[in-house]
């Protein structure tokens, strides 16, 4: 592709859009406009309207219900727990990926995705197979009368799982543009690599850091699939706040379904807002790319 | 910084090795084992242990081909569609300025952000006979929710930003110039985009139907809620995993689950392999 061009009118003259016809912009406009409206807007916007249609005070009480609310703490606690786990093993990852050469370190990097392709009902049934009544381990966890599966350990696992690889995905490019050089003037000049890290490396990879562990909230407060399969979904108990959602559409309690539903999409709202921002200050320059 | 942990010698020893490498390493080959090797293999020897006559049995009942078929199927059809709206898209974010540009281009991301409950719940109240959208098709007898179409809705909605978010940083590098010498050769603007334009982007286009498509095979929480589940109609592989589990048939929702999973690990490869592609197309 690398023919010489420099003879080519500049872009600044002869803008390619201008040389097709005119309809063809306005054309292609509405048919992204039609298209992400029907799939994406409509139904977004859908959940507000559902969850207010009975107005403000139907949706307060549906909020203050028990179940819900316990479903709101439990989604809390997970995320609490499996957030800092994720993120530190993220960091461990992102570093040895970032930082060394040495074989299998492809074959690392796909394994650290896998939990990206591997359909969440299957990282549930893994972990029922192992920890579960009749897994490798039920009989022994049994005598032992220590619970996984159904309860609060087996949720942490699967969303552990599942959220496994978005710190070390958003770090390791960050990590790799920032360079060594930095770490290694701060070790000559005495700095442990506690302080090497604490003051050279993250406040480099802050940005990044900081999208991963959003976006690793945002999953596991928000993961379905692989909860539904380990929790055994016991209203109160072991009921997340999607599991929730899903449990009360069922039982055709409509109202209290999109309730729950909002703060979720306020979640995700709140993500992307987030994802936008730190975007525009992770963003590597071109320039600086070919350097 | 600068020293290989893991010496290509010839009699590496494991414990060794671990007593010699720093804390981040034995973090990241630690968790990685408990959390994603050990549980794999479980799942993989447990499948094992139906024999293998037994496994190609429950693998291949009627059920659960019926099931692929609905998966895998409409997958490819919900991939194939958002390939090319996905890459309209792509091309209207990156070619043109508009009004509301940036709330498109931030919606966008919303299938990877918001919970598959809630894109379940909202899509099947949308698509529902009397709702916004499935109000619509109503009087042509055509019901979209809790029907196999509601499962393409669903899978089309979880597909469309890996298109998009594949094809749109390799048009925003791609040289205008290019173009620019084919439309000054006397190409048309259709010519210059079939010939020129569409080539380039090729790989970057079946990467992102790929990821789609591996994506949308998996998915569970949105289609659970929007589809009936019924078998042979819109009853996707991972609803009828759940579906065997529920009836305690353990050894069934294995042999399913594991049929989900090696189909994940090859579509991993090919994606690799588009991806190794893709990038020796654009040097």
């Amino acid at each position: 592709m690398s023919h010489d061009v420099s003879n080519a009118p500049s872009s600044d003259r002869i803008p390619p859009s201008t040389t097709s016809p005119v309809w063809v912009k306005p054309l292609l406009i509405s048919v992204v406009v039609l298209y992400l409206g029907v799939l994406l807007i409509l139904p977004m916007a859908n959940v507000f309207i559902q969850a207010f249609s009975q107005g403000i005070g139907a949706f307060w009480d549906n909020l203050l219900e028990r179940n819900f609310l316990a479903s709101v703490r439990l989604t809390l606690i997970v995320a609490l727990i499996v957030v800092p786990l994720n993120t530190i093993f993220g960091l461990c990852a992102a570093w040895v990926i970032a930082r060394h050469q040495f074989p299998g370190r492809t074959f690392l990097l796909s394994l650290i995705d896998l939990p990206f392709s591997v359909s969440p009902v299957v990282a549930g049934l893994m972990f029922v197979l192992l920890f579960g009544r009749n897994g490798w381990l039920g009989p022994w966890l049994n005598s032992m009368d220590i619970k996984i599966i159904f309860a609060l350990p087996g949720i942490l696992l699967a969303t552990a799982f599942i959220t496994m690889p978005f710190v070390a995905r958003e770090v390791i490019p960050v990590l790799e543009e920032a360079g060594s050089d930095q770490e290694e003037a701060a070790q000559t000049l005495g700095a442990n690599s506690w302080q090497t890290f604490w003051r050279v490396t993250l406040p480099n990879i802050r940005w990044g850091l900081l999208y991963g562990v959003i976006l690793t909230n945002s999953r596991a407060m928000g993961e379905f699939g692989a909860v539904a399969v380990v929790s055994g979904n016991i209203a109160g108990k072991t009921q997340t706040l999607p599991l929730f959602v899903e449990d009360a559409y069922k039982q055709y309690q409509t109202e209290s379904a999109y309730s729950a539903a909002v703060l979720l999409t306020l979640l995700a709202v709140v993500t992307l807002i987030a994802k936008e921002l730190l975007e525009r200050k992770t963003r590597v320059k071109p320039e600086e790319k070919d350097a | 910084m600068t020293t290989t942990p893991l010496q290509s010698s010839q009699n590496w020893n494991p414990l060794r090795w671990w007593g010699q490498v720093s804390w981040p390493w034995r973090i990241t080959v630690g968790y990685l084992t408990l959390m994603l090797l050990i549980p794999m293999t479980a799942m993989i020897l447990k499948s094992l242990t139906e024999g293998p006559v037994n496994f190609w049995q429950v693998a291949t009942d009627e059920v659960a081909v019926s099931s692929y078929e609905v998966t895998f199927v409409t997958a490819f059809i919900a991939a194939l569609i958002d390939g090319v709206f996905g890459l309209i898209t792509a091309w209207v974010l990156v070619r043109y300025n508009f009004p509301l540009k940036r709330l498109l281009e931030g919606v966008i991301d919303l299938p990877f952000a918001l919970p598959t409950a809630v894109a379940g719940l909202t899509l099947a109240t949308v698509y529902s006979d009397n709702g916004w959208i499935g109000s619509l098709f109503t009087p042509f007898g055509i019901r979209i929710s809790f029907t196999r179409l509601g499962v393409g809705v669903a899978m089309l909605f979880i597909a469309l930003p890996f298109v998009v978010r594949t094809v749109q940083p390799v048009l925003q590098e791609m040289e205008k110039d290019i173009e620019e010498a084919a439309w000054c050769l006397g190409a048309s603007p259709f010519q210059t985009f079939y010939k020129v334009v569409l080539p380039q982007l090729m790989p970057a286009v079946l990467t992102g139907v790929a990821l789609g498509f591996s994506r949308a095979v998996g998915e569970y929480g949105s289609i659970v809620i929007i589809a009936a589940g019924i078998p042979f109609q819109d009853l996707i592989s991972a609803v009828l995993v759940i579906q065997k589990l529920e009836q305690y048939d353990y050894a069934g929702a294995t042999v399913i689950g594991t049929v989900l999973l090696i189909f994940s690990l090859i579509s991993l490869l090919g994606i690799n392999f588009l991806q190794v592609w893709g990038r020796r197309h654009e040097s």
